[in-house]
């Protein structure tokens, strides 16, 4: 860390193409860069693995097909069969999160998913989404989601409003969880880095644990892909079969 | 007081909602643990759940330490 940097000077966003269209800024930043640069390395990845189309998968293809079946039985398992067609989504929004969080943890890389703004308009998007559904599927009996079966009515004019509450932060509460734990982990890396630098000769012990911060921090990346896909899965289940 | 000293205060304070989730990642794998021992077998199957709950937990004091960081570095 550099005199009189901050830790959260790695997540500056620089614009590199000022775009600008009706007095709106659309610049192709370095967030931007790196959003394309994970469908990018995600729809090549994909693609080229599965080109050759082999009977016995080799190394990539495999790698292909077992991201395909690992969301693919999560989807099925979480929201039942009917939900296969919302796969492609849930899929998408998997490798993206899952590129985004990995490609983060490179030296010097930006993290797209950092930014609460990336997280929340994803978020957002399965929110109105899956709500969009609910009302499409069930027409206004889903409002009857609000309302816990097998409760005395007395308690109803209090449970109502808590069960609409939770329901309307959960773009928050989904955002919040990746943004929050990219955030911190990559602020917590570039501390102990400074440790490192600030220790001299000692700086073996903040080194030895930063390597192991680097592996959990794999870990969380993945993890956090498979959450947001895990909780898009139950949302769609709750739009879908409405039970509580 | 001090503007950066009652930072610092205030960091340290928001650091100590990490107890929270220091008690729940514990008890996540203790259960765990404990549960395993007793059945073995059912032990594998239950593993994603385990660490589907570790992220959720993991996350919830990572919001405490995510105000601490602003707070120092904001």
């Amino acid at each position: 860390m550099a005199i009189g940097e901050s830790p959260l000077h790695q997540f500056e966003i620089h614009r590199l193409l000022p775009i600008e269209i009706g007095g709106v800024d659309v610049s192709f930043t370095n967030s931007s860069l790196w959003m394309v640069i994970a469908v990018g390395a995600a729809s090549f990845m994909l693609t080229a693995s599965m080109s050759g189309r082999a009977m016995v998968p080799g190394r990539w293809q495999s790698i292909a097909e077992l991201a395909y079946e690992f969301i693919a039985k999560l989807l099925s398992d979480s929201a039942g069969r009917d939900a296969r067609k919302y796969f492609p989504l849930v899929f998408s929004l998997f490798i993206f999160v899952l590129f985004a969080n990995l490609l983060g943890l490179i030296p010097y890389a930006f993290t797209a998913t950092s930014h609460i703004i990336v997280t929340f308009a994803m978020a957002v998007a399965v929110f109105l989404g899956v709500t969009l559904l609910g009302f499409l599927k069930h027409g206004f009996k889903f409002f009857g989601f609000f309302v816990p079966h097998g409760v005395p009515w007395i308690m109803l004019p209090l449970l109502v409003p808590i069960e609409i509450i939770s329901y309307l932060l959960r773009p928050i509460t989904l955002s919040l969880r990746l943004f929050a734990n990219m955030l911190a982990g990559h602020t917590l890396i570039k501390v102990i880095g400074g440790f490192i630098v600030a220790l001299g000769f000692f700086g073996i012990m903040p080194w030895a644990f930063i390597v192991a911060l680097y592996a959990l921090e794999l870990l969380v990346a993945f993890l956090q892909a498979y959450v947001f896909t895990i909780l898009t899965c139950l949302y769609i289940n709750d739009a879908l079969h409405m039970h509580h | 007081m001090d503007v950066a000293a009652a930072k610092m205060i205030g960091a340290g304070l928001a650091a100590i909602g990490l107890a929270g989730a220091g008690v729940g990642i514990g008890l996540i794998f203790g259960n765990y643990v404990s549960a395993g021992i007793r059945n073995p077998s059912a032990a594998p199957g239950m593993f994603g759940n385990v660490i589907l709950g570790f992220a959720l937990t993991e996350a919830t004091g990572l919001f405490a330490l995510l105000i601490a960081f602003v707070i120092l570095f904001g």
